[in-house]
């Protein structure tokens, strides 16, 4: 058999999760990265970082848009998948996939979103034209009262609903863990620890994208990035990587040491099979040295552009390396035989509905995504609507 | 209060997930199986689709019922708890109409070999031999009664009626 | 054959009606089957199994296995005198073909292992399907609603046996079935059918004559993977602690 070595239980040969179930894990990670960056301004008052606000509740809508797609794409029979609303089975932490996903798409990020955009919305339904003025009278839910007390009480709710996104966001990506994490047939994935490192690696991802868009989108609109906000930004970002990267540390050093009757096997995966993409890649070069980056600008007074380009490059890093987090968990975990005996490979294909085109596809599909939410919902204050909003 | 009346938008949010919440009650009872939960969490109709799957192997006893003299052969001999389709294969349609489905001789040179093959893999108590040592090619069924393989074993036959026809 | 003319006619409609009761009717609502009164588990006795292969295509036959994915399958272990926690472990296509042949004089020892699902009591599969599709039913099997399957390959994932595959046309999770179609009708399964030496013998615990209740008394047995605490209903005979 072609790619099989030492001896694996028969119906091991094939993969059964595909890239698409690395996907996953990496998008909602990025949902919900993206909305404690935006929780920190909100609830914790961390006025520095307010710039990046709407942009990471925007970035997480359009990210959590196009989380259910790897699954159902995965899926044998994609439309029975109803059925995990109708029949959950309670001992299944995949069934809690439907609700969980709900509850944070329209009872925390739309909830929210619409919160903090009324004003906007109400504002554009009155002076957009056609199409665009039918959107947004139906995003008004036919009421247009933005007085003083009737924003007030949004601001209200919206720090509540932040408040209780928290959690939610933690259980959404946590719960994703929790899959891995509590298959006790799995010894690389079975863990307490799993729901935990997803959690933290998915912050770094999720603040690093917000950071990056941040700074992107401003240039693009031709505007001063504000170092400040970005310097805060890239603070948090550094103190919950080390909280991410000790974690992950802890997992091995504890794998190493008590070396049960998986380690060997697990072991010389790592040196062959998973060493490129989890020593060089995901350690090396998207842990270690956007860490050592980072700690940089913490301690030596760097020039603006010097921390600019730290930023980008560290930022980058790092998501390439939660990305290949994800792909050691999910492919890695597949690779080796329960019997601990052999290993098989994953052959990933091009064209098909799991292959690297739709999975590439997919990663792109958030960034179209968000583009059209910022010309519906501009996170920046927009000029005329300003304007127009007092000269009433 | 007028904060009731500043509020009212975040009724009708509200409203709309009740309202979906009432649309998703609506379907599910007309979506979910009638037979789900009948046992546990699962629909109980599966059990008797599952249960009605083909039979392709018909079980000794349905063979025993018409081939007595084959049966009573057998159970004297050492191939006593070798039951009739591990060697002859799945046989149910020739049960289920005998006549017309009539089954395929086996083929001793393949069948014989796959079981008695020596090998040290093997139990080492288990009758195994060398094919090409012990018979030199010649047939297993010149020597052997397969229904009772232990030469002078069944009653009046070193080289029996070629087995089973 | 050697009956006579006159003898077919008396026997062929007996075993016609014989056959016909014997595939008549469903557990649920056959009068005959009752699923409270089996628990239904399998017994393996190591020494016994010659690995000639029957039980994986007797399986193959009965329930249309496609190529490839295996229900159950045979493993030929060698395990070595120096080496007790690195056995070498073959299974040529699962083993449906037999093995090839190991010339006398090796060292160590070597022996033929049956796997099969073992149809878990505290079955991890079950526990992990989000909609239901997986189940264990009151008599002690545990079945794949194939109606209902989304697919998804969880349970695959969560079986520590291996025995769970995709079906590659249908596209829904697929295992042994531990021939329910059979057993609820009075036959054995078709690996136990197919087994020239006694090697698998189907056990129902709750029928105080099943032969299992004598064997349990007189021979140690073992489970697979014990630790994993699953409640596997495969017991067996002679298993070397070097098994995965």
């Amino acid at each position: 058999m072609s790619g099989v070595e030492g001896y694996i239980y028969p119906n091991e040969v094939t993969l059964y999760w595909s890239v698409l179930i690395v996907l996953y894990p990496y998008i909602t990670g990025l949902v919900a990265g993206a909305f404690i960056l935006a929780s920190l301004e909100r609830v914790f008052r961390v006025e520095a970082v307010k710039p990046t606000y709407r942009l990471a509740l925007l970035t997480a809508l359009a990210f959590l848009l196009v989380a259910p797609l790897p699954l159902i794409l995965h899926l044998g029979h994609p439309f029975r998948s109803p059925e995990m609303y109708f029949t959950p089975h309670d001992t299944s932490a995949m069934a809690m996939f439907g609700y969980v996903y709900m509850w944070y798409l329209m009872a925390v990020l739309v909830f929210e979103i619409w919160l903090d955009y009324r004003r906007e919305i109400v504002l554009l339904s009155q002076t957009s034209k056609g199409l665009l003025r039918l959107i947004y009278k139906v995003m008004t839910l036919g009421s247009s009262n933005i007085s003083e007390r009737a924003l007030h009480i949004d601001d209200k709710v919206g720090w509540i609903v932040t408040l209780v996104g928290i959690p939610s966001a933690f259980l959404l990506h946590g719960y994703v863990g929790f899959i891995f994490g509590s298959l006790k047939a799995n010894p690389w994935w079975s863990s307490p620890l799993m729901p935990v490192i997803f959690i933290f690696s998915a912050m770094v991802s999720g603040i690093a994208a917000v950071m990056l868009l941040y700074m992107a989108t401003t240039k693009l609109r031709g505007q001063k990035i504000d170092m400040r906000c970005v310097d805060t930004v890239a603070m948090y970002m550094f103190y919950i990587f080390i909280i991410d990267f000790s974690l992950e540390m802890l997992d091995l050093v504890h794998r190493v040491y008590e070396a049960d009757e998986s380690f060997r096997t697990l072991n010389f995966l790592v040196h062959t099979k998973l060493y490129f993409s989890q020593i060089v890649v995901q350690i090396c070069l998207g842990t270690i040295v956007p860490l050592v980056l980072l700690f940089l600008t913490q301690v030596v007074k760097l020039e603006e552009m010097a921390r600019k380009r730290i930023y980008i490059l560290s930022g980058s890093l790092a998501l390439i390396g939660v990305l290949a987090m994800r792909w050691n968990v999910v492919i890695g975990g597949q690779l080796f035989s329960k019997s601990f005996l052999g290993y098989t490979s994953y052959k990933m294909a091009l064209v098909t509905r799991e292959g690297l085109l739709v999975a590439v596809g997919l990663t792109v599909l958030p960034l179209l995504f968000l583009w059209a939410l910022v010309k519906l919902l501009p996170p920046w204050p927009d000029k005329s609507l300003h304007e127009a909003a007092t000269g009433d | 209060m007028s904060g009731l009346k500043d509020a009212g938008h975040l009724f009708r949010f509200a409203g709309l997930f009740v309202l979906a919440f009432l649309v998703f009650l609506v379907v599910r009872s007309f979506v979910v199986p009638k037979s789900f939960g009948e046992y546990g969490h699962y629909r109980g109709a599966a059990i008797g689709e599952i249960a009605s799957r083909p039979i392709k192997f018909a079980g000794h006893q349905t063979c025993e019922t018409c081939h007595t003299d084959i049966a009573d052969t057998k159970t004297k001999g050492a191939h006593a708890h070798v039951n009739c389709e591990a060697c002859h294969g799945a046989l149910a349609a020739h049960a289920d109409d005998p006549m017309t489905v009539t089954p395929v001789k086996p083929d001793t040179a393949v069948l014989c070999a796959r079981c008695h093959t020596a090998s040290a893999a093997k139990p080492v108590g288990f009758p195994q031999v060398d094919p090409a040592d012990h018979s030199g090619g010649v047939p297993c069924e010149t020597c052997h009664n397969p229904h009772s393989p232990i030469i002078g074993s069944d009653s009046g036959a070193s080289a029996p009626k070629g087995g089973a026809k | 054959m050697n009956i006579s003319r006159r003898h077919l006619m008396i026997l062929l409609p007996a075993a016609a009606v014989a056959w016909k009761h014997v595939l008549a009717g469903t557990p649920a609502d056959s009068p005959n089957y009752q699923m409270s009164e089996h628990w239904w588990g399998m017994l393996i006795d190591i020494p016994k199994c010659i690995g000639c292969g029957n039980c994986v295509r007797a399986c193959q036959t009965e329930n249309d296995v496609p190529d490839g994915f295996f229900r159950t399958w045979v493993e030929r272990y060698h395990r070595s005198d120096w080496h007790l926690e690195n056995p070498e472990v073959i299974s040529p296509d699962g083993g449906k073909e037999g093995f090839p042949v190991v010339k006398a004089g090796e060292e160590g020892m070597f022996f033929f292992v049956p796997k099969m699902c073992n149809h878990c009591a505290d079955s991890p599969c079950t526990q992990v399907c989000p909609v239901g599709a997986t189940f264990i039913t009151p008599d002690g099997v545990v079945l794949i609603d194939q109606k209902y399957c989304l697919g998804c390959a969880y349970c695959v994932q969560a079986c520590p046996y291996g025995c769970r595959y995709v079906h590659p046309e249908k596209k829904v999770a697929d295992k042994c079935t531990l021939c329910y179609h059979r057993i609820t009708k009075g036959l054995t399964t078709a690996c136990c059918e197919a087994c020239p030496t006694g090697a698998r013998q189907l056990a129902d615990l709750k029928n105080p004559n099943d032969p299992i209740h004598e064997f349990l008394k007189t021979h140690t047995v073992q489970v697979l993977k014990p630790q994993m605490a699953t409640g596997a209903k495969a017991f067996y005979n002679g298993l070397d602690g070097s098994v995965r």
